[in-house]
């Protein structure tokens, strides 16, 4: 997709003003918060889980070549094929070769963040493709022509008033005077439209969370079930996953299961993680013919080995996200790309490159609150800041930041001149603010009082009194 | 100067320095009580995080470097800051991965630094605290030392040992206000949202006082309140442990100053 | 050899700044595939047979699923039966292919109409077995094969599934030491499904309804056939 990254200030005042978003906006907090804390406060290993997911992770990725080699050698066995792609265009190119040579007409596809990473529903639909995401929330913002505002609850940035006037107004086909202002009236009518779209599918598509080297397996995560009827009722199942999805055996792929849910939507486990390994057996009565996995490295084998290595653990629950109170703020839509939220400002750099996404780790309190609550203890706020320290380098940030901090800092290294500053300071404001306590306009400190007052400060500085309580006190003493 | 008394360097941090210097003596008083020796190095200027949070890696390291110099010798370096006092716990020693002596001098800082209501209580064993104080307070969990040094219980434990305060907790109190530092200036707009939620659920509390243990979380929402006419006083929480609320809250004119 | 493996491949060795693994770290990485052990297991689930039971009945009760226990396989059909009236489900089945269900005595049963196969769209009651079930989550897991067909588990609206008490372990791991007993080392079935509860959405304003695509009542019979394993 076409990023609007660099526009994020632009974006976000428009997400600001925008009521019904808000609105929406509401329910990621109510809907995700409590329920990982309940899930995690039920498991009393949870935190140690989370310790062993981690090196789990590391591990892969310190033998990344490896366990990729030997992925591809049990999926080839299985009757599978891996198709190794370095770039977006290459795995689009992958997966639209597969579809011409076997025909297919209609390809369904379950919730995928990489399909959006590479846009491949657009290259589809150019190929003369009739694509249908089959994912509640992906199949609403399909028909919006939206991407997804998150990256488990696509279209979280809706209202339920926004999916009934869009479903009436693309199921034209059905009585126009039924009910249809309950999400339940919502969920069964989008089941009754892609009921059909699934059994004339001739190519299913889904991501994968995790590839397993011991076996050669794909591990999809769902709940709706929508990804397993994606992949088990077309002729060709097309698996799209990027290196770092690998994990050795299934016992490692078990102890992040572990921590997904939970840290994702606060379930002890999603009601359908299916492991898929090959095609169709000779014996078999339903399950695809062909079995494809198309291997992505986009991007990722740079980030391998440097500032950005932890980003590849990674295992897209949206923890960070539910937890940001600037994604609460916002949504999704106004980080401008695939990924939103806390991990998408760490990976969206590395993916389309900072002078786009720049604003992105900055746009961040460094609360801190998404390293607490991500299952794979990724430190987020710290990789925000080695892009910090890129664009400084590269004098990306803007030139009023970088004259203000030089001068912050000239005079912050050289104690004696920065209290004589500040004891000027402090007196100067506290004589203009004395009056009120507050300042409700300052030059220079617009950014702060456009929105709140500034109080006026004491008088004089602590270093100031305490010089002079030091002095009193040696007074006191030589005098007695 | 007793014998054996810990030898304690305050870290005035910036903001106390020029804003509100009464939370500084505060935690004089508070570290006395609990038996310690206070020096303030006229050395000290900033922590450097706001050089270190835009990028700016050489400015921080020659902060780091000037406060770890400042700060040689202290028995325990304590700051009335969970932000600054992380920033030299948690991240000075990352600073000098190139350099072992530096980094050896970090550790070593770093190893003695501590944010002020955590130290009375977790390494001087302070469990109460001589205040007289009255009325209802709601405390904000600043992000750093919540989220960074483990912050949470012990400015309620003290807070609870003052007979006349009524603690009344606001909801999300662990949620960021949405200071950031630089972040307010450059997201203003954000930022104002984050402190608006922050504002509404501080009014919902009931609270009469809202409490923190960080001067920029403080102001900002102090600042928020105020623009929006709400009856909240805003006071370090160590005013009110070292029963120093004479000055008038944060932003409040003094007796007799007009509005 | 594909030039985009050699390509990626390269790049990742690159990156980690190495050619292959030196030999010690591949023998150790071989047996990590080749004897792979447990990681850290709650503790949850490591408790006698009996309270795997009971917490598999309650762990599938929370995420609404519907249990009965019975005491023998012979009750299967009644239970069918049973379920069926009582939601007002019409008194047709496709059942899966595989001898245990088939040998249950369903001509007590006359009204029940069943058919075998993999599972059709007009299909609105499944019945099936299950590979185990695991009580830690309430999660039962299925393995495909000619007498599991996939399609049985998610295409109706209802999914009963017979699952015998001697299936039912503690935690995933021991699932799976069984499922590589049955299928040998690093090999897989096509398919294994997890399935924990109904199908659901939280997808329109968070509000977590059932049925989303997938069965939206999800009916276990507990069978209690320890005796007659042991026999």
């Amino acid at each position: 997709m076409q990023s609007t990254s660099h526009a994020f200030k632009d974006n976000a005042r428009a997400a600001l003003a925008n009521q019904t978003l808000q609105k929406a906006m509401k329910h990621v907090k109510s809907g995700f918060i409590d329920k990982r804390a309940k899930a995690r406060a039920r498991l009393p290993e949870f935190d140690a889980l989370r310790d062993e997911a981690r090196d789990i992770k590391n591990h892969t990725l310190a033998n990344l070549d490896f366990y990729l080699e030997r992925y591809e050698e049990k999926v080839t066995a299985s009757g599978g094929e891996v198709h190794w792609t370095a770039t977006a265009e290459d795995a689009v190119k992958a997966v639209l070769d597969i579809c011409r040579r076997v025909d297919a007409k209609v390809v369904t596809k379950g919730k995928s963040m990489i399909s959006e990473e590479i846009a491949l529903n657009q290259a589809m639909e150019d190929a003369g493709l009739d694509v249908v995401e089959t994912d509640l929330g992906e199949y609403i913002i399909q028909l919006r022509k939206e991407p997804p505002s998150h990256i488990i609850a696509p279209a979280v940035h809706l209202t339920k008033e926004q999916v009934e006037a869009d479903f009436r107004h693309h199921h034209q086909e059905l009585p126009s005077e039924r009910q249809l202002s309950e999400p339940v009236q919502l969920v069964a009518e989008a089941r009754q439209m892609l009921r059909r779209r699934f059994l004339e599918a001739d190519v299913g598509i889904t991501g994968a969370n995790f590839l397993v080297a011991e076996t050669g397996t794909s591990i999809i995560v769902t709940n709706e079930g929508n990804g397993d009827l994606t992949q088990t009722l077309p002729r060709v199942h097309i698996v799209v996953a990027s290196l770092e999805k690998v994990v050795p055996n299934l016992e490692d792929a078990t102890t992040i299961l572990r921590v997904l849910a939970r840290s994702a939507t606060g379930q002890e486990f999603s009601s359908y993680t299916t492991l898929s390994t090959g095609p169709r057996r000779p014996e078999d009565l339903d399950g695809p013919e062909e079995y494809h996995v198309i291997l992505l490295d986009n991007g990722r084998s740079n980030m391998l080995g440097g500032d950005f290595q932890d980003m590849l653990r990674c295992i897209r629950c949206g923890a960070c996200m539910n937890h940001c109170p600037v994604y609460h703020a916002v949504g999704g839509h106004a980080y401008g790309w695939v990924y939103p939220g806390p991990m998408g400002s760490v990976l969206t750099p590395n993916l389309i490159g900072v002078d786009e996404a720049g604003h992105l780790p900055n746009a961040s309190t460094f609360c801190g609150r998404c390293e607490a609550v991500c299952p794979m203890r990724i430190p987020l706020p710290k990789m925000m800041r080695h892009w910090r320290e890129r664009e400084f380098e590269r004098h990306l940030s803007p030139p009023a930041v970088r004259i203000g901090l030089g001068l912050w800092a000239f005079l912050a290294r050289r104690p004696k001149l920065y209290h004589f500053v500040t004891g000027w300071q402090a007196r100067l404001l506290a004589r203009f603010g004395r009056a009120r306590g507050r300042f409700d306009a300052l030059p220079l400190a617009r950014g702060w009082t456009k929105h709140r007052d500034f109080p006026a400060p004491e008088g004089k500085t602590f270093q100031q009194l305490w010089a002079e309580r030091q002095e009193s006190q040696a007074k006191g003493k030589s005098a007695s | 100067m007793a014998e054996g008394q810990p030898r304690v360097g305050l870290f005035v941090t910036c903001l106390v320095d020029l804003m509100r210097p009464s939370v500084g003596f505060a935690a004089v008083k508070l570290l006395e009580q609990a038996g310690c020796t206070v020096e303030v190095p006229q050395a000290q200027t900033c922590c450097g995080q706001p050089a270190y949070n835009s990028g700016d890696r050489a400015d921080t390291r020659a902060l780091a470097e000037q406060t770890i110099q400042a700060f040689k010798g202290f028995d325990y370096v304590v700051a009335p800051s969970g932000s600054c006092a992380g920033m030299i716990r948690e991240h000075y020693p990352t600073l000098f991965e190139d350099d072992p002596q530096m980094q050896a001098a970090a550790e070593d800082l770093a190893g003695r630094t501590y944010e002020l209501v955590s130290f009375l209580t977790d390494v001087r064993g302070m469990t109460t605290v001589d205040s007289r104080f009255e009325g209802k307070v709601t405390y904000h969990d600043s992000c750093a030392g919540l989220r960074e040094l483990g912050v949470q219980d012990q400015p309620r434990k003290l807070l609870g040992s003052i007979p006349g305060v009524e603690l009344t907790e606001m909801v999300e109190h662990d949620v960021c206000c949405g200071f950031g530092g630089a972040f307010c200036v450059k997201y203003p707009d954000i930022s104002n949202k984050i402190v608006t939620a922050k504002t509404d659920n501080i009014m919902a509390s009931g609270a009469g006082t809202l409490l923190a243990g960080d001067l920029g979380c403080l102001m900002n929402m102090a600042g928020k309140l105020q623009r929006r006419g709400a009856e909240v006083e805003v006071r370090h929480v160590a005013e009110v442990l070292a029963d120093m609320t004479d000055q008038p809250a944060i932003g409040e004119a003094a007796s007799g100053g007009s509005d | 050899m594909s030039s985009s493996k050699q390509q990626i491949l390269a790049a990742v060795r690159r990156s980690l700044r190495r050619e292959q693994p030196d030999e010690a770290t591949r023998a150790e990485l071989e047996q990590r595939l080749g004897a792979p052990h447990a990681n850290l297991v709650p503790q949850r689930a490591q408790v006698s047979h009996a309270e795997q039971l009971d917490m598999m009945e309650s762990m599938l009760k929370e995420l609404s699923a519907t249990v009965v226990r019975l005491d023998s396989e012979a009750q299967v059909p009644q239970a069918v039966a049973d379920y069926l009236k009582n939601e007002n489900l019409p008194p047709q089945v496709r059942m899966a292919p595989r001898d245990d269900l088939r040998q249950l005595p369903w001509d007590g049963q006359p009204l029940l109409e069943i058919a075998e196969g993999i599972a059709a769209a007009e299909d609105a009651t499944s019945v099936t077995g299950a590979f185990a079930g695991i009580a830690e989550t309430g999660t039962l897991m299925m393995a495909s094969g000619p007498e599991a067909p996939v399609t049985l588990n998610f295409l109706p609206e209802n999914h009963v599934v017979v699952l015998r008490a001697s299936q039912v372990t503690g935690t995933y791991e021991e699932a799976w030491v069984r499922l590589r007993q049955e299928v040998g080392p690093g090999k897989m079935p096509r398919a294994v499904n997890m399935i924990t509860g109904p199908s659901r959405t939280g997808d329109i304003e968070q509000t977590i309804l059932l049925g989303a695509h997938g069965p939206r009542r999800l009916h276990v019979l507990l069978v209690d056939d320890r005796d007659t394993a042991a026999g």
